[in-house]
C-alpha cells in the first residue's frame, strides 16, 4: 500500500519507464546505504496468501458500500484502479475484480513479521506505515555484504517467509531510495549510484519531488519549471518567492540529491486520528454533529489507551464533489477526553457555516501530542476534581470488559433498527500515523 | 476648509485617532479620518469601525471651517514623516493639500456624508485619577482570556456599586480582582458593564497618566451597550462584550489558614531562573516550608533547576505546581513590596495578594487566583 496521491500512482513515464531501471540491480551500490523497502500492493498480496486461485487476477480490497479501495493487485491497477478511489467506481471499471474485505488484524500480523525482518538486518529502521520502512545498513556491510546484496536478501526473506512480495529502492538518501522503490516495482529492486543521483533526479518530473503536491506543482508549472531539472536551475531566490521560505529551498536542495535526514528508529505518533465515510451523503447538520461526537469518542479513547494527550483539534469535511476541506484549533491544554475533542471538533464544524452541504466524509484527528503519564494538566478554577475524563475512563473500563460501544452519550443510542454496522474506513481512518 | 496647525500636535492626534482605525474596514469610509475644523480653533479627528470610535480636540489657527474625510493610514504614515514646522492644510475641490515646510502632499478625500456618526458619550459617568485607573486596568487585563473562541472572557468586568469600582477578569485559570474608590457623579450608582481587554488596555495607556479620566455609562438599567472613556481633550467609545459574565467572585475562598510572604521581587527573580528549564506548558514547582520557598522546574532526563527564597509560613508546610508564566503573571502586577500567597488545600486554587510590610495585613484591594497544575506522577 503506498501512500501517494492517485496522481502520482504510476512511476514517471507510466507504463513504458525505462526498462534500463530495473536491471541496475548490479549498479555500482557504494555508499548507496539507505534503503527504502515497500510491499507491493500490501493488502492485496497480504489476501493472496491464502487464495492461489486469485494469483494473476485483478483483485479489490476495500470495504462494502461507499467506501473507498484500499489495496489493489497489478492486475487491477492496469484497469485503472487506485487505491482512495470509491469503491463504486472501482467495480464499475472492473466488474470481474474480486472484492475482499479488508482484514487489518492480519495485515498487522505480517507488518510485524516485515518489521521483524529488517530489524534483523539493522536496528536502524523507520517504519513510514504498516507496510514500508526505510533502513539505514551503513552498520551491516561487513556483516551482510553490499546495499544491494541486503536488499535482495530481504526481497528473498520477505518472499519465503511471508509470502509478499516488495520493491527496494537502494541510493544515498532517504528520497532518493524512496523513489527507487517506486520505479522498481512491482517485485523489484533499484540501485541509484551516489554519483548518478543527480542525473537520476533531473530526469523525473517536478510532481515526483518530496513535498510536491498538485498546488505546489501548479505553482512550479506556471513557472515553466516541468522536471527537476528545470527546479534544480532555477535560482533559489526565485523558488522562495514563489513557494515561501521553507519550501523553496527544501526543493531546490532535494533537486540536487542534497537530503541529509538521518533514518530515525521508533517513531513516535504525531497524531491520532478517525474518519467516516457515510453510507449516503449527509446534508443533515445533526447527523454530522452526531458523527463528529463519536468520532471524537473513538479517537480520545486510542488516545487514552496509548497514555497520549494532544492539543491540536482537525475537523477534515469531504463534500459530496469529493472537495476536501480541513480546519483545525490549539488549545490551551492538552485533553484526552472526547468532551473536549468534541466541543473543538463542533465549533469548527459551525463555523464553516455549511448550510446544508452534501457531506460525503467527516474525520477528526488530534495533533500536538504529548505523553500523558510524565505529564501535568493545568486544571480550570471553577473545574469539579471528578470530571469528564474520569467518566471517560470509567467508561473504557467498562468497554474492556464488555466491548466497545456498551455506554455511549445518549444522541448515539439509535433505535435497534438503525443499527448499521460501521461502514468501512478510509485509507488513513483507524490509524495512529505519523 | 484652510487651516495651520503644529506638527507635533497634529501628528500626536493623527496617531491617537488612528489607532481605532479598521485594519480590513467592513466599508471603504471607515478607513478613513474625518477631520473636522469649527471657526472656534478647534479641529476635531475622529475614527470609527463601528465598534470603537475615537475622538480627539486639538487646537488649531482655523481660517475656513469645513469637514473632510481622508485616508487616515497615509495620514498617520505622513505626519510621522513631516518635518518639524507648522503643518498648513487646505481644500481644493475633491482634493486636501498638506504642506509643512518644503514638503507639500496632495490626499484624495472620500465622501463625508457616508461616514457614520460617533455614538454619543453616554449619560452617566464619573471619574477616576489616570495613573490609578491604568495601573488597575494592567493589573487585571493579564488574567483575561485572548482566546477569542470564548469572547465572554476576553474582557474585562467592571462593576461599580456608588463610590466603589471592581475590575474582574479571569481566563479560567486565574482570576485578577481590583478594587479602586471612583468618583462617581451620582452616589448611588449601580451598574456593570463587559469592557473587551485589549481595548481596555490601549485605552487606559493611551489616555494618559497625568489627568483624570472621565467613565461614562448609561446608567438606565441593564441595557447598556456602550462605554465611554475621556481626558484631556480626547474621547473614546467601545461597545461592550455581549453575554453573561460567569459568578466568579465566589472562587475566592472566604478565609485562608495557611499562607506564606515573600519578597516579591526576589519571587519573581527566582521563578524567572528557575523556569527557564521549564519547557512550554511545564510547571515550576514550589514547596513552602517555614522561612523558605524551594522551587524547583524541570523532571526526569530533562534539564533541572532549583531555587530557594526566604520567605515566612503561617500554617501547616504544602508544595503546588504552577504554571511559571500565570505565576508570574500574579506576582509581577503587585504594587507594593511584600507578596502573600494564600491557601487551603494543595489541590484548590492559590490566592496572591500585596503586602506593605514583611509582618502586617495584607492589601486586598487586588487579589489574583491563581489554579495549581495538576501532576500526573
Amino acid at each position: 500500500m503506498s501512500r501517494r496521491t492517485p496522481g502520482k500512482r504510476n512511476p514517471p513515464g507510466g507504463r513504458d519507464r525505462p526498462e534500463s531501471f530495473r536491471s541496475r540491480a548490479a549498479a555500482d551500490d557504494t555508499g548507496c546505504t539507505l534503503l527504502h523497502v515497500d510491499m507491493d500492493a500490501f493488502y492485496a498480496s497480504v489476501e493472496l496468501i491464502d487464495r492461489p486461485e486469485l494469483h494473476g487476477l485483478p483483485v479489490i480490497v476495500g470495504g462494502g458500500g461507499r467506501s473507498v479501495v484500499l489495496s489493489a493487485t497489478y492486475e487491477a491497477r492496469r484497469l485503472g484502479i487506485h487505491a482512495a478511489m470509491p469503491m463504486g467506481r472501482a467495480r464499475w471499471l472492473c466488474p470481474q475484480a474480486a472484492v475482499i474485505a479488508p482484514d487489518h488484524r492480519r495485515y498487522a500480523e505480517v507488518s510485524h513479521g516485515v518489521m521483524e525482518i529488517f530489524r534483523s538486518v539493522t536496528p536502524l529502521v523507520e517504519p513510514l506505515s504498516l507496510d514500508e520502512a526505510f533502513l539505514d545498513v551503513a552498520g551491516a556491510i561487513r556483516r551482510l555484504g553490499s546495499p544491494a546484496t541486503i536488499g535482495q536478501m530481504i526481497r528473498r526473506r520477505v518472499a519465503a517467509e511471508l509470502r509478499i512480495p516488495c520493491s527496494v529502492g537502494v541510493a544515498a538518501t532517504k528520497f532518493t531510495a524512496k523513489l527507487a522503490s517506486g520505479l522498481a516495482k512491482p517485485d523489484g529492486l533499484l540501485v541509484v549510484p551516489r554519483d548518478e543521483t543527480v542525473a537520476f533526479l533531473h530526469r523525473l518530473p517536478v510532481g515526483e519531488l518530496w513535498g510536491v503536491g498538485e498546488k505546489t506543482e501548479e505553482t512550479l508549472r506556471r513557472l515553466g519549471l516541468r522536471t527537476v531539472s528545470d527546479l534544480a536551475h532555477t535560482p533559489v531566490e526565485t523558488l522562495r518567492r514563489a513557494l515561501g521560505d521553507t519550501i523553496g529551498p527544501n526543493l531546490h536542495d532535494l533537486s540536487w540529491g542534497r537530503d541529509p535526514r538521518p533514518v530515525v528508529p521508533e517513531r513516535v505518533e504525531k497524531s491520532v486520528g478517525a474518519e467516516e465515510t457515510f453510507a449516503r451523503d449527509v446534508d443533515d447538520p445533526g447527523t454530522v454533529r452526531r458523527e463528529l461526537l463519536r468520532l471524537a469518542g473513538r479517537v480520545a479513547a486510542r488516545l487514552r489507551a496509548a497514555d497520549l494527550v494532544g492539543r491540536t483539534i482537525t475537523v477534515k469535511i469531504r463534500f459530496a464533489d469529493f472537495r476536501t476541506i480541513t480546519r483545525s484549533r490549539t488549545r490551551t491544554e492538552h485533553t484526552d477526553t472526547a468532551h473536549d475533542i468534541y466541543a473543538v471538533a463542533l465549533d469548527l464544524y459551525e463555523a464553516l457555516r455549511l448550510d446544508r452541504a452534501r457531506v460525503r466524509l467527516v474525520g477528526v484527528r488530534v495533533e500536538g501530542l504529548a505523553d500523558a503519564a510524565t505529564g501535568h494538566r493545568q486544571p480550570a478554577l471553577d473545574e469539579r476534581p471528578q470530571g469528564w475524563r474520569e467518566a471517560e475512563q470509567a467508561m473504557d473500563r467498562v468497554s474492556e470488559r464488555f466491548g466497545p460501544g456498551v455506554v455511549r452519550p445518549a444522541v448515539l443510542i439509535r433505535a435497534p433498527d438503525e443499527e448499521n454496522p460501521p461502514d468501512g474506513d478510509t485509507p488513513d481512518g483507524e490509524n495512529v500515523r505519523g | 476648509m484652510k487651516l495651520r496647525v503644529e506638527r507635533d500636535v497634529l501628528a500626536e492626534a493623527v496617531t491617537w485617532a488612528a489607532r481605532a482605525l479598521p485594519t480590513r474596514p467592513p466599508v471603504p469610509v471607515l478607513a478613513g479620518l474625518l477631520l473636522d475644523a469649527s471657526t472656534d480653533g478647534v479641529l476635531r479627528l475622529s475614527s470609527f469601525d463601528y465598534e470603537v470610535s475615537a475622538r480627539v480636540e486639538v487646537a488649531a489657527d482655523i481660517l475656513d471651517g469645513g469637514t473632510v474625510l481622508v485616508s487616515g493610514k497615509l495620514l498617520a504614515d505622513i505626519c510621522r514623516s513631516l518635518p518639524g514646522k507648522p503643518v498648513d492644510v487646505s481644500t481644493d475641490g475633491s482634493r486636501v493639500s498638506l504642506t509643512c515646510g518644503a514638503s507639500r502632499f496632495t490626499l484624495l478625500t472620500m465622501p463625508v456624508d457616508e461616514y457614520p456618526t460617533l455614538p454619543a458619550m453616554p449619560d452617566g459617568s464619573g471619574t477616576v485619577p489616570g495613573d490609578l485607573f491604568s495601573q488597575a486596568v494592567s493589573q487585571v487585563t493579564v488574567a483575561a482570556s485572548r482566546d477569542e473562541t470564548l469572547p465572554i472572557l476576553t474582557g474585562v468586568r467592571m462593576e461599580i456599586e456608588g463610590e466603589n469600582l471592581t475590575l474582574l477578569a479571569t481566563d479560567r485559570y486565574r482570576l485578577a480582582m481590583r478594587t479602586l474608590t471612583w468618583r462617581p457623579s451620582s452616589p448611588d450608582v449601580s451598574t456593570v458593564a463587559l469592557v473587551r481587554a485589549r481595548t481596555l488596555s490601549e485605552v487606559s495607556k493611551a489616555l494618559g497618566a497625568g489627568s483624570d479620566v472621565t467613565l461614562a455609562l448609561s446608567t438606565a438599567g441593564g441595557g447598556n451597550e456602550l462605554i465611554g472613556f475621556e481626558a484631556g481633550g480626547r474621547r473614546t467609545t467601545s461597545l461592550l462584550v455581549d453575554g453573561e459574565y460567569p459568578k466568579v467572585r465566589a472562587l475566592f475562598p472566604p478565609e485562608s489558614p495557611t499562607y506564606a510572604v515573600v519578597e516579591a521581587q526576589s519571587l519573581v527573580e527566582a521563578v524567572r531562573r528557575v523556569a527557564l528549564v521549564a519547557e512550554r506548558h511545564t510547571p515550576v514547582r514550589l514547596t513552602f516550608t517555614d522561612g523558605v520557598i524551594t522551587l524547583e522546574a524541570g523532571q526526569g532526563e530533562d534539564a533541572q533547576a532549583s531555587e530557594a527564597v526566604e520567605a515566612s509560613l503561617v500554617g501547616d508546610e504544602l508544595s503546588m505546581a504552577f504554571n511559571p508564566q500565570f505565576l508570574l503573571d500574579g506576582l509581577g502586577a503587585l504594587t507594593v513590596p511584600f507578596a502573600r500567597l494564600s491557601f487551603t488545600v494543595p489541590a484548590k486554587p492559590a490566592v496572591i495578594s500585596g503586602q506593605v510590610e514583611a509582618e502586617g495585613d495584607d492589601d486586598t484591594s487586588y487579589r489574583y487566583l491563581l489554579m495549581p497544575v495538576r501532576l500526573n506522577s
